[in-house]
């Protein structure tokens, strides 16, 4: 009996092939977004967890200024070396306390020339970043201390800049410095947020500040704590020390803020959150109109069909056997959408992550879940019109034409 | 305006009898009535003792499937439908497997001389083979009542007289109550009682003598 109803849906959306294609687009879309939505989602955060995981989760920010609404970290006052120095000395359990300004700026090399984020550090920031070289030398502490010219650059400038030939020894003109390169390093693929880290230059941090910044200014220094010990306690420690170091007395607010990575992918993570509801509500409206779409054309099909319905009631259909009969055809549709939806909802996915390089996750709960929430529609928005076949008087039905 | 008054009217199980009378007399009304199709607004119809006004839509539906097989005026076949689907629709709503009800219909279809048409759909069969079918359809069940609203309306001399044989044969082999509407004198003869309706009334009920 049931699958004589499936066989008898499955007839009645073949007879209108284009009708229950355009009917069952709003589902189609509504589905579609929900699914491209969370499979992008997932791809992005396994993403980040999977950069969280190499980086260690046992890395801290420090930044000058309080983030979050209503507070402006451009007045803060900046970190200096000597902070760097101060919690060198006096941190315990750390591995790494790396300084680190950035700006973004134009670098020149022959006839290419390129605009990159330039990095002023030390030797410490590719420990706490765990990045290896791929080619030639970290910098000599005598080039650190003195702010030489010395340069190590990363893959994409490598390329760039140098296409096949060795870019060791040469010199990129950055502003007014010439600036001699003496290290590439390894790839690292693009950051969790979709820049490129390897198009970057790294000089020493007083080369940096002379040279590029014309200040004294620490951007923010990076904190890699040891293997096993206690992020929180690190953290505190940090904040203890800059406390006294910038003179901020009991009940008044730290100026800087101290943060873990996972803080950090938080923060990143809240703006596409909002993307995320703009989207589900699209799903929801297209959802709410797929099914408002399927009542109509079953409505249009009831009239259609008052005379076959009346045959059937005259032969001994039961009502709900008639019910059941346009029920099965208004959820089959929907399903139809529903399936169409996911397939639409995946293609665009593969698209999206193969695009933001995050790799393809397919959640199996998400797609039956879409597939049941297409079921449910069909059946919430094909009662109405399935109950009125249903209680159609037969005799009325048979007349009319 | 009454399409029935004053109906006063009682079949006996195995009977065959026809009903006459002019266009609009209410001839379809009374048979809607007897198929439990519908209701009169007043007044009873008791079929096998039990009063029809007093039952819901549900149980009308049930009577209907299992005591009645209804050739309606205009044959109300499913249209795009083979003849085979057609004859199946009343086994399929009593949940029959496939295989069981396709026999039971071929044989149905076999027994109106409709063998090896199966597939045709209405609009590939011609109007005496669409009425077998409607015909098929109303016997396939095994009904103890086929009621038929002129069944030979629309067909020739010599295809009316195959159907009323096989309608005769029904009553009399089988001993199917028969209940049929016509206008024609010669297809009335083939029952055993006569009852003519005019202006919603019965005018007479006759024996019919001559009844082979
Ligand atoms: N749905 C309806 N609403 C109101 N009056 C109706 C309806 N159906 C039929 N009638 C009226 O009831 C009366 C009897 O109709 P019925 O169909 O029973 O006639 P009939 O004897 O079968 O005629 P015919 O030989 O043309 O089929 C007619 O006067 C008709 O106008
Ligand atoms: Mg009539």
């Amino acid at each position: 009996m049931f699958f004589e109803q499936l066989r008898l849906a499955l007839q009645a959306i073949m007879r209108n092939r284009l009708r229950s294609l355009l009917t069952v687009l709003g589902i189609v879309i509504g589905v579609g977004a929900v699914i491209a939505m969370v499979t992008i989602g997932n791809g992005t955060t396994a993403r980040v967890t999977a950069d969280l995981a190499r980086l260690g989760s046992n890395v801290l920010f420090v930044s000058p200024g309080q983030f979050g609404p209503g507070r402006a970290s451009a007045d803060a006052k900046p970190f200096t070396l000597r902070d760097v120095d101060a919690m060198r000395s006096q941190l315990a359990s750390v591995k790494a306390v790396a300084p680190l300004s950035q700006k973004s700026q134009t670098i020149v090399y022959g006839a290419q020339s390129r605009t990159v984020s330039i990095s002023g550090t030390d030797n410490a920031y590719f420990v706490a970043q765990a990045w290896a070289l791929q080619q030639g030398r970290f910098y000599y502490d005598s080039e650190v201390r003195g702010g030489l010219p010395v340069c190590i650059i990363g893959q994409t400038v490598r390329k760039e800049l140098f296409g096949s030939s060795d870019p060791i020894s040469r010199r990129i003109r950055i502003g007014s410095i010439a600036c001699e390169t003496i290290g590439v390093l390894e790839a690292k693929g693009q950051s969790s947020f979709g820049s490129d880290q390897d198009d970057t230059v790294v000089m020493p941090i007083r080369t940096f500040q002379r040279r590029i910044a014309g200040n004294v200014d620490v951007g923010r220094i990076q904190v890699s704590a040891n293997d096993g010990a206690d992020t929180g306690l690190v953290q505190a420690d940090i904040e203890r020390l800059l406390r006294e170091r910038r003179r901020i007395s009991i009940g008044e607010e730290d100026d800087f803020s101290v943060r873990d990575m996972k803080q950090v992918a938080q923060a990143q993570t809240g703006t596409t959150s909002m993307l995320t509801g703009l989207l589900g509500a699209v799903a929801a409206v297209s959802l709410l109109v797929g099914g408002i779409g399927i009542m109509n054309i079953m409505l249009v099909s009831v009239t259609e069909r008052t005379r076959e319905i009346g045959i059937r009631l005259a032969i001994g259909a039961l009502e709900h056997q008639v019910l059941t009969q346009f029920l099965v055809e208004a959820v089959v549709l929907s399903l139809f959408g529903g399936a169409l939806g996911i397939a639409v909802g995946l293609a665009l996915a593969a698209a999206a992550t193969s695009a933001l390089e995050v790799p393809l996750l397919i959640d199996l709960k998400i797609v039956i879940l879409a597939f049941a929430f297409s079921a449910i529609v069909g059946i919430v928005f094909g009662y109405f019109p399935a109950r009125r076949a249903a209680r159609l008087n037969p005799i009325e039905a048979l007349r009319h034409e | 305006m009454r399409a029935l008054a004053n109906v006063d009217l009682r079949i006996d199980a195995g009977e065959f009898v026809a009903i006459m009378g002019p266009s609009g007399s209410g001839k379809s009304t009374v048979m809607n009535i007897i198929g439990a199709l519908d209701t009169p607004t007043s007044g009873t119809f008791l079929f096998e003792g039990v009063d029809m006004t007093a039952l819901s839509r549900n149980q009308l539906a049930l009577v209907r499937r299992s005591f009645l097989g209804f050739v309606f005026q205009g044959f109300n076949l499913l249209a795009r439908t083979p003849a085979i689907e057609n004859v199946e629709l009343p086994l399929v709503y009593r949940g029959m497997v496939a295989a069981e009800r396709r026999a039971i219909a071929s044989k149905a279809l076999a027994r109106v001389g409709l063998a090896g048409r199966e597939q045709h759909t209405s609009s590939e069969l011609s109007g005496g083979q669409q009425q077998r079918v409607a015909i098929a359809r109303a016997i396939v069940t095994d009904p103890a009542v086929l009621l038929a609203d002129e069944p030979t309306g629309n067909l020739d001399t010599a295809t009316s007289r195959e159907i009323m044989d096989l309608v005769t044969s029904l009553n009399v082999d089988q001993g199917i109550t028969v209940v049929m509407v016509t206008h024609e004198n010669d297809i009335a003869a083939y029952a055993r009682r006569i009852v003519r309706f005019v202006d919603g009334r019965i005018e007479s009920d006759v024996a019919n003598t001559r009844a082979a």
